[in-house]
């Protein structure tokens, strides 16, 4: 005699039993085969026992699929114990992707029409489990029958097997409708929400079932009216409330016949606004269902004051003190912030609280809705709130926190320094994590102010020398010192502290960010850029700028080192054009034309390279152009290959400003001195704006082996000449052929007289002092005519 | 409701109910993930979460989550409920339930289940018809001595 198999409970406590995977793998393993001879073997005996013990292996994650038409015979059996673990293995190993599922139909075909009820029970469990669309077309007619069949057990089941039968095979919304306004005279609860959920499906499913049930809309309300009113019957209560699950099957079959309808909304209006105001609210129970008349109230043609009394609902619901229902209030509340701005905005002090939540799903829904809330009368408030709430939040609510803070300051921001203040105070806080534009429109929403240029440098310099690690913030106050050095070094602004800053300090700050190596790329350009610029607005000689300039001009960083050639070639060569081209830039477009010279981030990039304007790009190349000719001829440093109009290169937008033209044909440079070595070179530019002006760039070198020091050059014209002499870049030029001294001449001469000069030079060499004076005769003609 | 869960608190699985269509190795991938989520969530979190375009409801009892996955328009407050209810159900069946009754009678579990829900909606609400349900289909069970005599 074969041993007899293992009971379901002895296999289970001996897998519980094992004590490691392989161990609880080996005992299964075994067991799988005794249970497959079994089945081979066909004992119906023990079948059941078999499958059973095959499904709960099945849960633990163990192959089971031959087991499935062991289900078959079990369900084709006569025993009860046989049908109902037949069934369960059907719904757990069967579905509609298994050609054998077809096979359980005739089966249940049987049992639906000659089985007992807890036959016909399993059968439309089954059914309404695993049924696919075949399946549910062949025992339609079935399932119609039984809805008409007595026993309140079966019937509440066929109405569910029907509703999935419909989400299978939408036409078989035509068998299935015919039967439901009658079924709605039911007392019996279980069949009532069957139906209700019948009738749900069909409505959701065709504009015509919506029509027709509209006219169940009274029934409905009464159905309704009747559960709330006339007491509980503790069968179906939960927490005192009775058969909340009818209740919010009920609601919600309302909510979809009474949206976009105003004759059912109004029918429905009164018991609303009756169930909102009686259910009792102490337990989730009552919650669940005053939250769904909540959303049927919103969702329909309601009168004012009962959209107001559900805004109202939820306002409370944020204070309880259950987290599931604040959660939900939060959700529903952000779905209402558009259409019921007014309603809303009445619970904002409790949605800011709930900032504080521990949860963060919690937090981020009350984050989004606190934002919504946000309007011109409340900004500085909710601002402070916000912010406060930034600096403590949790990390992956940051960038969201900070980003909505910035477009709400942009929208209502009550003036300009406040909301310079605002954007300061987020990319000090959180600057990590703020979007790529934020840069931009905050050099654009200072270079606006110019009330607030001395303020905002003052703050961000301020910002800067505390912490040079947070990116944005660096890119913007780099720019801003740049921009209004000269502001910065002026020491008065009533609206902060005074601050004695000398330029040292500043150039040590921006150099600094220059080498810390928590800069990005970008931002090393912008310093780079805000040095050069303050080399014309600090008083100081240039010594230092122009050596960092020249130390970058080898940097690895090909931006940086392509920004460095330019800035040294103009100190060298272009120098009387350095002022012109560093000047204050103008108020650049909103709009994308010209954002901002440093826009790095490529999205920017696309945008400032559509939108360069088209006239200034050929000024832009015929100055490179000249570029290159010169840098050609004197045999300079590697100049990268020429330009094109793309944000990168900085040069061609600082030289597409409209105060820097592009020169006419070059004059000849003129040699006027040279002593052992120290020479000095006139270049000249004509401005063609302005045919008066005449710029000579006066260029000192030293080829000897002794260094030149306390260089002076003094200059005189005639009479009918004005002259004006700018500082020069220095008074040392090192030996052999250290950095050159610059010095630029404006001469007027208006009267197109022949240009002379009278010029002074003294200097230190090897270790005499040279005074030499001398007159230049020969400048070019086209110097002057 | 998509589906409903039960698993202990190292992530075994003890029940699973599936009201749609999917192939095996969907419902195992969908179940190693959601246990995952909802085992790291802390005590002190929220029963709802958002996960795919699923909402889902959990709830603890003593070693057993209870998880369900609902639709958008499913309200989530009476979620708990059903989840509530069926424990009750449980509870009143088995005398005191806990998860060792639910591991070695795992076939009863679902024949509760299948008494309170039926296509992932609510048949039935009374716990007395429920309860009633079962004990009269664990008479219909042939007993086990009947078995072995006609062997």
């Amino acid at each position: 005699m074969v041993a007899p198999s293992l009971k379901l409970q002895d296999l289970i406590e001996e897998i519980r039993g094992a004590k490691t995977q392989a161990q609880e793998r080996e005992v299964i393993q075994k067991e799988c085969a005794h249970i497959r001879a079994s089945f081979r073997d066909g004992d119906p005996v023990h079948r059941h026992r078999q499958l059973a013990k095959l499904l709960y292996v099945h849960m633990l994650g163990y192959p089971a699929h031959f087991g499935q038409m062991e289900c078959l015979k079990l369900i084709a059996s006569s025993r009860f114990t046989d049908k109902r673990v037949g069934y369960l293995g059907a719904m757990l190993l069967l579905d509609e992707r298994h050609d054998a599922h077809l096979l359980i139909t005739n089966s249940i075909k049987n049992d639906l029409s000659q089985g007992i009820q807890p036959v016909q029970g399993l059968a439309l469990c089954t059914l309404s489990t695993m049924g696919s669309a075949e399946m549910c077309r062949d025992l339609a007619p079935e399932v119609e029958k039984l809805l008409l069949q007595p026993s309140p057990y079966v019937r509440k089941k066929a109405i569910l097997t029907a509703v999935h039968m419909i989400r299978k095979v939408p036409e078989l919304s035509s068998v299935f409708l015919p039967p439901c306004v009658h079924l709605l005279h039911e007392r019996h609860h279980g069949i009532l929400l069957g139906t209700i959920t019948l009738i749900t499906e069909l409505c959701e499913r065709s504009p015509a079932a919506l029509r027709h049930f509209r006219k169940v809309v009274p029934q409905l309300v009464q159905i309704l009216r009747t559960l709330v009113t006339t007491g509980y019957s503790t069968e179906h209560s939960i927490s005192g409330v009775s058969d909340p699950f009818l209740q919010v099957q009920i609601l919600r079959l309302l909510r979809i016949l009474g949206r976009n309808h105003e004759e059912s909304s109004e029918t429905m209006n009164d018991l609303l606004a009756q169930v909102a105001t009686n259910t009792d609210t102490s337990r989730n129970a009552g919650n669940a269902v005053l939250f769904e008349t909540v959303l049927t109230i919103m969702d329909i043609r309601s009168a004012a004051g009962l959209r107001v009394l559900a805004v109202n609902i939820l306002g409370r619901f944020l204070l309880n003190s259950d987290r599931n229902i604040r959660y939900v209030a939060l959700t529903s509340l952000l779905r209402l912030v558009q259409s019921d701005h007014s309603a809303v905005q009445r619970h904002r002090p409790t949605v800011v609280d709930c900032l504080q939540e521990t949860d963060a799903s919690l937090s981020r829904r009350a984050l989004e809705l606190s934002l919504a809330l946000v309007n011109s009368s409340n900004v500085r408030a909710m601002m402070q709130e916000l912010q406060a709430f930034l600096e403590s939040c949790p990390p992956d609510l940051r960038a969201d926190c900070a980003s909505g803070i910035l477009l709400a300051a942009e929208r209502f921001a009550p003036t300009k320094r406040w909301h310079i203040d605002t954007i300061l105070h987020v990319l000090t806080t959180a600057g990590t994590h703020v979007r790529d534009d934020a840069v931009a429109n905050l050099t654009q929403l200072i270079g606006g102010a110019q009330e607030l240029h001395a303020y905002s440098v003052r703050r961000l310099y301020n910002a800067l020398a505390e912490d040079i690690s947070q990116q944005p913030l660096v890119q913007v106050a780099a720019w801003c010192i740049g921009e209004y050095g000269d502001l910065l070094l002026e020491g008065n602004c009533e609206e902060i502290e005074p601050l004695q800053v000398d330029e040292e300090e500043v150039l040590a700050l921006l150099e600094k960010v220059l080498q810390s190596h928590m800069s990005l790329p970008a931002t090393r350009g912008y310093a780079l850029t805000a040095l050069m610029k303050l080399s014309t607005r600090l008083q100081g000689d240039n010594n230092r700028i122009r050596q960092v300039v020249s130390i970058y001009k080898s940097c690895l960083d090909v931006e940086l080192q392509q920004r460095a050639v330019e800035y040294d070639t103009l100190f060298r060569k272009y120098d009387h054009m350095r002022a012109a081209i560093l000047e204050k830039m103008p108020l650049v477009e909103r709009d994308g034309a010209q954002a901002d010279e440093e826009a790095k981030e490529s999205k920017a990039a696309a945008q400032l390279s559509e939108a360069v304007p088209a006239p200034t790009e050929p000024q832009a190349s015929q100055l490179l152009d000249l570029l290159d000719l010169l840098d050609g001829a004197s045999g300079d440093a590697q100049h990268p290959p020429p330009l094109d109009p793309s944000p990168g290169g900085a040069l061609v937008y600082l030289l597409d400003l409209p105060c820097a033209p592009p020169p006419p044909a070059p004059i000849p440079d003129l040699k006027v001195f040279e002593r052992e070595g120290v020479q000095l070179n006139l270049s000249f530019i004509r401005p063609p704006e302005n045919p008066a002006l005449l710029l000579i760039t006066a260029t000192a070198t030293n080829s000897s082996e002794g260094d030149v020091t306390d260089f002076i050059c003094q200059a005189a014209v005639p009479k009918s000449l004005q002259l004006q002499m700018q500082a020069p870049s220095g008074n040392t030029v090192p030996a052999r052929g250290g950095l050159p001294i610059t010095q630029l001449f404006r001469i007027l001469n208006p009267n197109k007289a022949p240009v002379r000069l009278k010029l002074r030079l003294t200097y230190n060499h090897f270790h005499q002092s040279v005074q030499e004076i001398f007159e230049v005769n020969n400048l070019p003609v086209e110097s002057w005519q | 409701m998509q589906f409903m869960l039960l698993f202990s608190r190292q992530g075994k699985l003890r029940l699973q109910k599936w009201y749609v269509p999917l192939s095996d190795k969907e419902k195992k991938k969908i179940t190693r993930e959601l246990v995952q989520t909802v085992l790291a969530r802390k005590p002190k979190m929220c029963s709802f979460l958002e996960w795919r375009d699923l909402k889902i409801v959990y709830k603890r009892y003593a070693s057993l989550y209870f998880c369900c996955a609902i639709e958008d328009q499913d309200n989530e407050l009476i979620t708990l409920e059903i989840i509530h209810r069926y424990v009750e159900l449980l509870d009143k069946y088995f005398g005191s339930v806990c998860e060792l009754d639910i591991i070695f009678n795992f076939e009863k579990a679902y024949f509760i289940l299948d008494e309170f829900l039926l296509g992932g909606e609510v048949q039935e609400t009374s716990k007395k018809n429920v309860l009633k349900a079962i004990e009269q289909a664990d008479l219909l069970q042939e007993p086990w001595m009947h078995s072995v005599l006609r062997e």
